[in-house]
């Protein structure tokens, strides 16, 4: 029971690094590095201000705030620079990997001591005894909650439009006498900030801040998207947010369920074969090579 | 009215691959004017196009577009006043977003694009009102993706789109190439309602010859980066489609051809 809750917890936080994923890979066709990057910034950012006394709480918008920067400055490089997608996003990355060491002033920061959104006063007087063990759960459920509703309701608005259609055919949005590459800017700060929230909220639930749990986040960002969108393709009723969410769960519970038969060396292995193996089929199911997939 | 002055154009400048395209180009379209535009492969047309929309940098020379230098304005700043068809149906519209979406985004041009709702339900009947006008079968398929429908169908929505808010100028890329005679024939057709009810200033590039003679009060024949035939009004009228094949034929023996 406990491996489940832990699985889907961790799911859903990788979730909503997912949907941020979903907004590069799927909606703007951006392969976004930037990501192993920006998740630890996130987590860099919430160990600094949490250890100096902030609410907790806070700490979320200004993770958020600080990935959308970082976003900010990957698009900067591709559209002012004219440097390509990938490489924009490698850029950033490596810079950031110091620019997170300052932040946080080490490599790693315990936060074993601190309030953290899971625990403080708050939660624990308003969650009922009954449901303590899963008030991790419920409140990680509350926050993808949010971010999944707001970000489908932004597809919704113009702004949400244009930056799909930016994704889809560029020549349009530059028909539409607007500026596709501020559009892209506008996207992939959107991404990272909810990556380096999602870096956040990991910070605190695993209570502690280490430098090198950004790397392989792009994979497992990827994977998400790639599992739930191929496999809910057919599936109507699901919106592809709802499906990226529950990619994101597989996904962990796949990368648990292998773990718990090979030792942790094998971690970066298996999660690899793994996400060649989920490219493979969703080719499959796909009746062909798509581009990036 | 727009006007290209001393246009210089250069492909490869700097290296042995080095072609002038236009050299002192010069070219006036005044208001309400419907020019078609044909030539040989190669002749500048596109170019031409793409000059004027600001899509390809020039090596000197002057745009202007009412009477205002617009030579250093950005691609979609200009756009702001001009809508443009291209000859991939692809390319005026998002495959993967709806009908109903697509056109709610050429609604919504020269506007701001912030959080407001993205389709404006009171707008729809207009919507279906036009798509019925195309007579595509596309006013019952609000809800359809673009990356769905026909090329036919594309493009017709791509012209939809292209003409839905005020604009001064209508760039007309060899839109009907990549149809099937019939439904080129209607799109044609459709260009020609849609600029005589809006009163659009027009240019139009074709290799169709009949499209050329039949449509536009104005016609043009491009040649090697030169305008080497215009004829307007009662002249352009008198045009017949052999006079025209027949030039055509003349510069083509002189390339070799």
């Amino acid at each position: 029971m406990n491996f489940m809750v832990t699985i889907i917890e961790q799911g859903l936080i990788y979730g909503i690094l997912a949907l941020g994923v979903y907004i590069t890979y799927k909606v703007l066709d951006f392969p976004d590095l930037t990501v192993d990057g920006s998740f630890p910034l996130g987590a860099a950012v919430t160990a600094a201000l949490i250890t100096r006394g902030m609410n907790p709480y806070l700490t979320l918008l200004v993770s958020f705030a600080s990935g959308a920067l970082a976003g900010i400055c990957t698009g900067l490089i591709h559209v002012k620079g004219k440097v390509r997608d990938l490489l924009s996003g490698i850029i950033m990355m490596t810079a950031l990997w110091s620019v997170n060491l300052y932040i946080a002033g080490t490599s790693n920061v315990p936060l074993f001591s601190q309030k953290t959104i899971f625990k403080n006063k708050l939660m624990d007087g308003m969650v009922p005894k009954s449901l303590r063990p899963y008030s991790t759960l419920i409140l990680i459920l509350v926050l993808v909650m949010i971010c999944k509703v707001l970000l489908d309701l932004y597809l919704k608005t113009k702004s949400g439009y244009l930056l799909r259609a930016v994704g889809d055919n560029e020549a349009l949005v530059t028909a539409l006498a607007k500026d596709q590459g501020n559009v892209k800017i506008l996207g992939l700060s959107l991404a990272n900030g909810l990556v380096a929230m999602a870096g956040s909220i990991f910070a605190q639930e695993e209570r502690v801040f280490e430098i090198s749990m950004g790397t392989g986040a792009i994979v497992i960002g990827l994977a998400s998207v790639i599992i739930g969108t191929s496999l809910f393709r057919k599936m109507t009723v699901f919106k592809a947010t709802t499906a990226v969410l529950i990619g994101s769960i597989i996904y962990k519970a796949c990368v648990a369920i292998a773990l718990k038969n090979f030792e942790p060396n094998a971690m970066k292995l298996i999660t690899a074969v793994l996400f060649l193996i989920i490219l493979i089929f969703s080719m499959e199911r796909k009746g062909g090579a798509k581009k990036h997939a | 009215m727009l006007e290209l002055k001393k246009i210089c154009k250069y492909y490869n400048p700097g290296t042995i691959n080095e072609m002038c395209l236009f050299d002192q180009f010069d070219l006036k379209v005044e208001q309400g004017e419907f020019v078609s535009v044909v030539g040989s492969n190669g002749s500048g047309k596109t170019s031409m196009l793409n000059i004027i929309c600001g899509s390809i940098p020039l090596e000197s020379g002057q745009v202007l577009m009412q009477g205002r230098d617009i030579t250093r304005k950005k691609e979609y700043q200009r756009n702001a006043k001009i809508g443009r068809v291209y000859q991939n149906p692809a390319m005026g519209t998002c495959p993967s977003m709806t009908i109903l979406e697509n056109l709610s985004l050429a609604d919504n041009k020269g506007k701001r694009f912030g959080l407001g709702r993205g389709s404006n339900k009171a707008r729809v009947e207009a919507y279906r009102e036009e798509l019925r006008k195309l007579n595509l079968g596309l006013e019952d398929k609000l809800e359809v993706k673009v990356g769905a429908l026909s090329g036919g169908q594309r493009q017709g929505l791509a012209l939809l789109m292209a003409v839905m808010t005020p604009i001064d100028f209508l760039i007309l890329d060899e839109h009907t190439a990549a149809l099937d005679p019939k439904t080129a024939d209607r799109i044609m057709e459709l260009t020609s309602e849609v600029v005589k009810e809006k009163n659009l200033t027009t240019i139009m590039v074709t290799h169709n010859l009949r499209y050329a003679v039949e449509y536009g009060n104005r016609l043009l024949m491009m040649h090697q980066g030169r305008v080497i035939l215009d004829k307007k009004g009662q002249e352009k009228e008198k045009t017949s489609v052999e006079e025209i094949l027949g030039l055509f034929n003349e510069i083509s023996i002189e390339c070799g051809n």
